[in-house]
């Protein structure tokens, strides 16, 4: 296992009362749980990870969302059983709208 | 497609998460100890795997028609289900609050293979105390409830406690057993139980066979409506009775009487004729209706 | 040690135990009166017919012998590997000797359970476990699995497991680690009646048994998580 962590800036998102989860732990998938953050325009991530030494993959597939993405103002821990960078960005999008969709 | 096919939701292939969303009441599931305030497992992280907040169970309370019940339920698809130090205190605090609190019932929606390998000892010592804890809940006047038609079915460990609640409410797909065939056929042979053998396995292991037999009360589509309504009609007809000794003699009969005419049998099919059907084979093409009507034609 | 032995040391007023397809039934004197004693014995796998003579004798005592306590002897291998045993549905009948010992605590009876050689995952659940309290000799091996099996299973080098072992008792083998997990109460040297008497005592005077294993194991060191986890769950108010 490997814990990755990561700091994007990114444009805010407006603040949720409640976290929001998405996806499981289980074989080629992860989950992701978005939480309000202290830092209005950083999006600060955590991955634990069961594929080691993929962190540059991570990295690119993170800083791309949070580019693209109101991510702002959030913290998202990640457990991973080797998603692909594909199923990464699907279960990050559902997260975060997930977790938008409880905003007030 | 026609409609009902359409509309169907399969329990098989859903998550915990979700087969809780579409069992209760919409909106009345409350979470305790929600993924945002609890760690995953550290001994799994010792052994450098990754955890889930949830450590693959979910409880709380919510609603089904109106009536409040605790839920507990198994993400089959983490570590397959099986019940290590954290998920097992989760189940263990939730029957025993359902003591205190005396809720219509406790749903249990069972996905799991047993004992979690990488923390056995506590996964082992946590299945006895749900044991207990289910009884408890049992003889304090709360029904128990599981729910089997995950993945990974009930298997070791978490087939006993099914067998210990009120009662199993089952989809064809669903498993029930002690031993998984793999267990089996690496320990016996695979002459003794090919475990590839997908039509074998559900013969002897799956929810038709276990309906037919009386150890599941119910057979349900793999539909998570058909889990909703068959869990709302077993509450309203079922009145949990008193832990007794007649009770048991009754049960103690029916399981020795069963074992003397069938000890020798290793197939579904041989069962199944016993029972009176009359043509075994086709079984396994039936639909859940059929099934049912089939059933209920049997001779007692 | 052979079985006779071991009943011999615990029971050395007197014991008429049957043996019969490794199912140990009968009854034994103490010094506080007359026990139940039953179980299994050679490491036995339990089928269907060893869990049903159990559960008989369990429902024959609380309906002939109202109070009278339960001895468990526990030596097994675990459950019977066989696709005619799983046809029946053997957790089943596992489930059903479990109820049964339950039934007698409920009923007043108190009960303990003495790991004399083998203690393996559904063999231990049906019964011993079941009891107020379980015991385990010096020599006796309690596992879910043994550690190059699992290694197999998880995919884990054998070496660690074997490192890791010895600093955690949450997955190896051994009655220590299920002392020190809450599973097992004490480990004794030997079978010995002056253990048995003052094991019965504890037990009659714990009536109506509680399970205490999660609280035993935390103030033992070796289950820090589960009684916290439990309460919280038990006891946190849940919004409306």
């Amino acid at each position: 296992m490997e814990t990755l962590d990561f700091r994007f800036t990114s444009t805010p998102a407006p603040r949720a009362s409640d976290p929001a989860l998405c996806g499981v732990v289980g074989s080629g998938n992860l989950e992701i749980l978005v939480q309000p953050g202290a830092e209005p325009a950083t999006c600060v991530l955590t991955i634990k990870t069961s594929a080691r030494g993929f962190g540059d993959t991570w990295r690119a597939v993170l800083g791309d969302f949070a580019a693209s993405h109101p991510a702002g103002g959030t913290v998202i821990a990640i457990n991973d059983m080797g998603a692909t960078p594909a199923v990464v960005t699907l279960r990050l999008a559902q997260a975060l709208a997930e977790y938008r969709g409880g905003a007030q | 497609m026609n409609h009902a096919l359409a509309s169907r939701h399969s329990w098989f292939e859903a998550s915990a998460r979700t087969r809780l969303a579409g069992l209760l009441d919409a909106g009345s599931f409350r979470e305790i100890l929600p993924p945002a305030e609890s760690q995953p497992s550290p001994h799994l992280a010792q052994l450098d795997l990754p955890g889930a907040f949830d450590d693959g169970v979910i409880v709380g309370g919510g609603r089904l028609s109106g009536q409040s019940v605790l839920v507990a339920a198994q993400e089959g698809q983490f570590m397959g289900g099986a019940v290590g130090e954290i998920h097992g205190a989760k189940i263990v605090g939730l029957l025993r609050r359902a003591v205190k609190e005396k809720p219509a019932a406790v749903l249990f929606l069972i996905d799991s293979g047993g004992v979690r390998l990488h923390e056995a000892n506590a996964g082992l010592i946590a299945i006895s105390e749900i044991m207990r804890a289910v009884l408890e809940a049992r003889a304090a006047g709360v029904p128990v409830i599981a729910l089997v038609g995950g993945s990974c079915g009930a298997f070791g460990g978490m087939g006993i406690v099914a067998k210990l609640c009120s009662a199993i409410l089952m989809s064809e797909e669903g498993r029930l057993a002690l031993s998984g065939p793999e267990v089996i056929e690496t320990v016996a042979g695979v002459e003794e139980f090919d475990a590839k053998d997908r039509a074998l396995v559900w013969r002897v292991t799956g929810g038709k066979h276990r309906y037919l037999m009386g150890d599941c009360a119910a057979l349900l589509e793999d539909d998570i409506a058909a889990f909703r309504n068959g869990a709302a009609e077993f509450l309203a007809a079922w009145h949990e009775p008193e832990p007794g000794l007649a009770c048991l003699r009754a049960r103690q009969s029916v399981l020795e009487k069963r074992l003397a005419a069938y000890a020798s049998y290793r197939d579904g099919l041989q069962v199944w004729a016993a029972l009176g059907i009359a043509q075994p084979e086709t079984v396994p093409m039936l639909d859940r209706d059929s099934l049912v009507a089939l059933k209920e034609g049997l001779p007692t | 040690m052979s079985l006779n032995d071991i009943l011999d040391a615990l029971f050395p007023a007197g014991h008429a135990v049957a043996v019969a397809n490794q199912v140990i039934t009968g009854e034994a004197q103490t010094a506080q009166g007359p026990v139940a004693v039953l179980g299994t014995t050679d490491a036995a796998a339990i089928d269907h017919a060893m869990a049903l003579a159990l559960a008989s004798f369990v429902l024959d005592t609380v309906e002939r012998h109202p109070g009278r306590p339960l001895v468990f002897l526990v030596d097994t291998s675990g459950q019977a590997l066989s696709r005619g045993q799983e046809l029946l549905c053997l957790n089943g009948s596992l489930a059903h000797l479990a109820s049964c010992v339950d039934l007698a605590r409920r009923q007043g009876h108190p009960s303990l359970s003495l790991v004399t050689a083998n203690a393996v995952s559904g063999g231990f659940l049906s019964f011993g476990l079941m009891a107020d309290k379980a015991f385990a000799l010096a020599e006796a091996q309690v596992r879910v699995m043994d550690l190059r099996a699992m290694a197999r299973v998880t995919k884990i080098a054998h070496e660690r497991l074997v490192d890791l072992a010895t600093a955690s008792p949450i997955f190896a083998p051994g009655a220590e680690n299920y002392l020190r997990m809450g599973g097992i109460e004490a480990i004794w040297p030997a079978p010995s009646a002056a253990l048995l008497e003052s094991a019965l005592t504890t037990v009659r005077q714990t009536l109506p048994a509680s399970d205490q294993r999660m609280g035993v194991g935390l103030t033992r060191g070796g289950r820090q998580l589960a009684a916290g986890i439990a309460k919280i769950v038990q006891s946190t108010r849940v919004g409306a």
